[in-house]
């Protein structure tokens, strides 16, 4: 037992010191603000081309009426430095390793070097290039500033400003790869510790601690999910199933916490599971499963609708769950900030009350929503591998065949 | 009149996905009115259901969100 709050307050400094040390090196790098210039413009174009220029300081100051949707859309996307609290000058940020491939090799620095500056007018020069920071992205730097000191190629289209600037490659290790890494981190230490108790203590013993919690949840993947939908076999897939399940649980979590990052709410997060469960299906799709696609059961006649419709479905099933927990994720996120926001844009303490109980209700909803699209996901997961490797037998479709000759079916 | 065309669509999604969640919740009521034992896996069952209608009003208010 004392072992195991040793492992516990080991853990615990080193978190603590790794944090603190983001925090102290964040502000001791991070210098002032370049200064902004509030510009007046009576074109449309240059006005909404201007008003990117002061966005960032539009969404966060007081002078006008506060961008609750600027900053919500903010908060749920991803970003090159981990921002605790504070705005502008005294933000408490984290900075991340911007890691870009560009023409000239690979160049590695901290997101500090670009001194909290979103709108392309701190140039970082690196390996004889140069480059700049707009709206998270980066981009090569132009040689001359343009009238607003920044260093990109804006073109305003309908108040959407859109970047001509060429931009290296980015493998950058942004909020949410190191929100990845964090719970895979945690994943693992659970899973590890639960599987070490069950090696020591065998299976037949009571489940103490973080196994009494996780338990259930594991034998419910395991038997209602897995084994309801897949049948026969389903031992071989229950890894995969019960990874794709904590990994949405955990992540959802993640990023319904203040400090968290929202992964889940990540398109290309949700479309590299999706793929997975797409190469999961149809590696392991069997002659059964391809012949309902390219020779279905049906009438001749409609052969030329259908089989486009089924080899279509192939891709469009895995785009679905991809769609679902994206979109679910991202509109709780935004509907929490949303509701928290009402008292930034009133300007009044006293709509708090208000604001603080739908936001209680809302995230309530969120927390059945985190366990459910995981559970949707994983199910429908392993509903699809189940179509893919079912027995010839165990299809209804097949009732009027010629090979049952026995009743029964 | 503020706002965008983008917000109707959403709006009118949404207004699809209410329909369709209130389907099955009334007759999952009226199953359970039915047959009380029955009630854990009727629940279940509505759930994974109200879950996948979700799912389809949220592609609308995906799509509603990128045109703007």
């Amino acid at each position: 037992m004392t072992s195991k709050i040793n492992t516990y307050k080991r853990f615990t400094s080193i978190f603590i010191l790794i944090f603190s040390l983001f925090i102290g090196v964040s502000n001791n790098l991070s210098a002032s603000e370049p200064q902004e210039d509030t510009i007046e413009h009576g074109h449309s174009a240059e006005t909404a081309v201007a008003a990117h220029d002061a966005h960032g300081q539009d969404a966060h100051e007081a002078n006008g009426p506060i961008d609750i949707s600027a900053i919500a859309i903010e908060h749920v996307s991803d970003s090159h430095s981990w921002h605790f609290w504070g705005e502008g000058h005294d933000a408490v940020a984290a900075p991340l390793p911007v890691i870009l491939k560009g023409n000239n090799g690979i160049v590695f620095f901290m997101s500090s070097e670009f001194h909290h500056d979103n709108e392309g007018k701190t140039i970082v020069e690196k390996n004889r290039e140069r480059f700049v920071m707009f709206e998270e992205k980066v981009y090569y730097a132009n040689e001359t500033p343009n009238e607003y000191g920044q260093y990109v190629t804006l073109t305003a289209k309908d108040k959407e400003v859109s970047v001509s600037n060429a931009a290296p490659l980015d493998f950058s290790i942004t909020k949410n790869v190191t929100q990845m890494f964090i719970s895979v981190i945690v994943i693992m230490w659970i899973f590890m510790s639960i599987a070490k108790a069950y090696k020591t203590q065998g299976v037949t013993s009571a489940p103490r601690g973080k196994q009494s919690f996780f338990e259930p949840l594991i034998l419910f993947v395991r038997d209602d999910i897995a084994k309801g939908n897949i049948g026969h076999g389903y031992e071989k897939f229950v890894p995969y199933l019960l990874t794709v399940f904590f990994m949405i649980l955990i992540n959802n979590v993640f990023g319904m916490i203040p400090i968290g990052a929202n992964l889940t709410g990540n398109i290309a997060f949700t479309l590299v599971l999706s793929v997975a469960t797409m190469i999961v299906t149809n590696i392991n799709g069997n002659k059964n499963y391809w012949s309902h696609i390219f020779l279905p059961h049906a009438p001749k006649a409609i052969w030329p609708i259908l089989i486009p419709i089924e080899v279509v479905g192939i891709l469009t099933k895995p785009f679905a769950l991809m769609m679902r927990l994206f979109a679910n994720m991202t509109a709780g996120h935004i509907i929490i900030i949303s509701l928290v926001g009402l008292i930034f844009v009133f300007k009044t303490i006293y709509i708090a009350p208000v604001s603080v109980a739908f936001a209680l209700f809302i995230d309530v909803l969120e927390c059945l929503v985190a366990f459910l699209q995981a559970y949707v996901f994983t199910m429908l997961t392993a509903l699809f591998i189940g179509s893919a490797v079912a027995d010839h037998n165990e299809d209804g479709a097949h009732s009027t065949d010629d090979d049952h000759a026995t009743a029964g079916h | 009149m503020t706002g965008s065309i983008a917000a109707i669509g959403a709006g009118l999604a949404v207004i699809g996905a209410g329909i369709g969640i209130g389907q099955i919740g009334g007759h999952a009521m009226d199953a359970i009115a039915r047959q009380p034992e029955a009630t854990s896996k009727i629940q279940t069952a509505m759930i994974i259901a109200a879950a996948l209608v979700e799912g389809v009003a949220l592609f609308g208010v995906v799509v509603a969100l990128m045109s703007k």
